[in-house]
């Protein structure tokens, strides 16, 4: 039974999947990006395939995918993660119409087919508001671990409006809400709310269709995923393998490779 | 293969083209250097027929500007002039003028003559602005023509039309009070025969310039409407109404009908023929479309070819025995046509999708110009709505290289073709 690889080369995260034939993560894994990109996606790639516990030679396909994808320098094509990403959710939950993933620097509305096909899509442009950095800038001003950021936010009774859209001005107006003597909890909740608004705001471009599916790094936040099903009025489909849906795309795409290369010349007709 | 290269017709209006426009800008720097002043004018109505009747050299800023672009110099114009004050938000073609007026007239491909005049319609907003600029730099007239339109899809009104009759009126009698003011500014007497000889050249290049659009229905294109249609578009604005304007175009038919004739198309392997609503990324102008023919796109029509023509895609033909009429009518429907393209270019983009086999649209709205890109979004939904017809909404900006990311860019591009690789498969397969 062929392997088939996807390696996801995010802003700030690098994650690998492996894949069997019968379409199962068998591994998996997770890294800082850091400043050596290649470095990261081969680290990824061979830790994925250690808690696999296969061997190398068996995996017959790679795919790189997210900003870095290019430099996967070992996988054999690259394909984007808004496709990787719309491919791994309908995966997951195949009743998927809508895909929301919100990565470190960018927030991607999606919508596609029953297939996994894209129909359309729309992210953040050229400014992070709304993504995971926004949240990144609120825990490094409250001085907050990015883990606990959803947790304590749920714990909030009154929220404070954040108004900035802009993620290095968030953490001025995360300061001027401390200095005024407002509860971290309710601080963070209005963080969560400002991110969630743009988020949706997106979505409505791409049209919202139930289901959703909420991927990427942030789908790990449980503050997050609560008040998109607020502000939505559904309830989100989150995966424990969020984080990894564009590599799990990724590996899917490569499968796909592998089954075709199988099919005998002249018979795909 | 060998013909081709022997009689040299394939790529012979972009040589040809480019070479004019060296030719037209040598022409400028030596009226500038001699203190001599030009006409500016616009794009979309630049009414060049009145002004060549007497001789006046013809500036058009919106060029100027983005070669500066195309040279990768824009970014020292737009800072200069919003050093001098200007909002970065304001329109980069504006910006970048302003600078090289501030320098004298100093530009990547010569020197720029001062404006004598400025001649403008209302079909961008932002032409009135930038021309009351030139008029308190150098206190020369300013003339704006007002051209009737309705700006809303399905009401025009067309020649023998009550209203239609009223509207050409108006634009005659704005027409004749320029004539009045050039008689004035150069001391010449208007010549009527003249005006036919330059009608004449205008009928032959609006022609050809139709012809030429139409032709790129072949498959393979024959031209890609993104960076080979842009060099044609300058020829039709500046060499409007001129002999070797008149020339290039019955010439350019020809490569075209070559080309068709002998199935050779721009693209060696063409997977994809797209639309393009918008104006050019300008600081990428090459590598912009690169990213595109990368995975086998070829644009084969775009709206810019129609607005930034100033509507003569239509192809409007004078008549020469009744040639004042004859031209407010020309404009009226021309410069109409213009304005019109830019805000319902999914009417005209799905009329002409099963001619030109269009597999999908590129919108690019863009930063500094909120005329050609205001609505486009909601002008993409209702394409979605009304057909089946994949799109991709990319945004940059035509002359602001500071809000323009490739990596962000390629990356949207790239997605685009994935799904639309993956329709064609699916097509293949029947499923």
């Amino acid at each position: 039974m062929a392997l088939a690889a996807g390696v996801d080369v995010g802003s700030t995260q690098t994650k690998s999947v492996i894949i069997n034939e019968d379409l199962k993560i068998v591994g998996r894994s997770l890294i800082d990006t850091g400043a050596n990109v290649v470095k990261a996606a081969e680290q990824a790639y061979l830790e994925a395939l250690t808690d696999s516990k296969r061997r190398e030679e068996e995996v017959a396909y790679v795919i790189g995918t997210g900003y870095g994808r290019y430099k996967v320098t070992f996988g054999n094509t690259q394909v984007t993660e808004i496709s990787c990403h719309g491919r791994g959710a309908v995966h997951m939950f195949p009743k998927t119409k809508t895909v929301l993933d919100m990565g470190g620097q960018d927030t991607k509305a999606i919508s596609v087919s029953e297939t996994g096909e894209i129909v359309d899509f729309c992210m953040n442009d050229k400014c992070a508001a709304g993504t995971g950095r926004f949240l990144g800038a609120a825990s490094l001003a409250l001085d907050i671990p990015i883990d606990d950021l959803g947790p304590t936010a749920l714990e909030s009774e009154k929220p404070v409006r954040i108004s900035t859209t802009c993620t290095v001005f968030a953490e001025t107006e995360v300061l001027s809400w401390l200095g005024k003597g407002k509860k971290i909890e309710d601080i963070l909740m209005g963080v969560h709310q400002s991110i969630s608004s743009r988020s949706i705001a997106l979505l409505r471009r791409v049209g919202i269709e139930n289901e959703v599916t909420f991927t990427g790094g942030v789908a790990k936040n449980s503050g997050m995923i609560e008040v998109l099903n607020q502000n939505m009025d559904m309830e989100v489909n989150v995966s424990e393998d969020s984080h990894y849906m564009g590599a799990l795309g990724a590996a899917l795409f490569a499968m796909d490779h592998i089954m075709t290369s199988r099919i005998p010349a002249g018979a795909e007709a | 293969m060998k013909t081709t290269e022997s009689n040299g017709i394939v790529g012979r209006g972009t040589r040809e083209g480019a070479s004019l426009f060296r030719d037209w800008f040598q022409d400028l720097s030596q009226k500038a250097e001699a203190g001599n002043s030009a006409a500016y004018v616009f794009v979309m109505g630049s009414i060049a027929e009145i002004l060549r009747v007497f001789d006046l050299p013809m500036v058009f800023p919106e060029i100027h500007s983005l070669q500066t672009a195309v040279r990768h110099v824009s970014d020292d114009f737009l800072n200069e002039a919003e050093d001098y004050g200007y909002s970065p938000d304001i329109c980069g073609y504006v910006k970048a003028d302003i600078a090289i007026q501030l320098r004298g007239g100093d530009h990547p491909m010569g020197r720029i003559p001062k404006p004598g005049i400025a001649v403008l319609t209302n079909a961008c907003n932002t032409y009135l602005k930038w021309g009351e600029v030139w008029e308190r730099m150098y206190d020369i007239p300013m003339f704006s023509i007002d051209v009737p339109a309705t700006r809303e899809a399905g009401t025009r009104s067309w020649p023998g039309d009550e209203q239609f009759e009223r509207e050409k009126k108006y634009v005659k009698v704005q027409l004749q009070e320029l004539i009045e003011i050039c008689e004035k500014m150069t001391g010449k007497k208007f010549d009527i025969d003249r005006l036919r000889e330059v009608l004449g050249h205008v009928n032959t290049m609006s022609s050809g310039w139709k012809r030429v659009l139409e032709l790129n229905q072949s498959r393979p294109s024959l031209f890609n409407a993104l960076t080979d249609g842009t060099v044609y578009l300058g020829m039709s604005n500046v060499f409007r109404g001129t002999p070797e304007g008149a020339l290039f175009f019955d010439r350019l038919v020809e490569e075209m009908e070559y080309m068709s004739a002998n199935s050779i198309g721009t693209l060696t392997d063409e997977k994809y023929r797209l639309s393009f609503i918008g104006v050019p990324c300008y600081p990428i102008f090459r590598r912009f479309n690169e990213m595109f023919t990368e995975w086998g796109g070829s644009f084969v029509m775009s709206t810019y070819l129609w607005f930034a023509a100033g509507g003569t895609n239509l192809g409007v033909q004078y008549d020469l025995d009744n040639p004042m009429d004859s031209l407010a009518e020309g404009v009226l429907i021309s410069v109409r046509d213009a304005m019109d393209s830019m805000f319902h270019p999914e009417l005209t983009v799905l009329e002409q999708t099963n001619e030109f086999s269009i597999d999908g649209v590129v919108y690019h709205p863009i930063k500094s110009c909120r005329t050609t890109s205001a609505g486009m979004a909601d002008n993409r939904r209702s394409l979605m709505e009304n057909s089946d017809l994949p799109s991709l909404f990319i945004e940059s900006d035509m002359m602001d290289s500071r809000v323009v990311s490739e990596a962000q860019m390629k990356n949207r591009i790239d997605a685009f073709f994935e799904g639309l690789a993956s329709r064609k498969a699916r097509a293949v397969v029947g499923a």
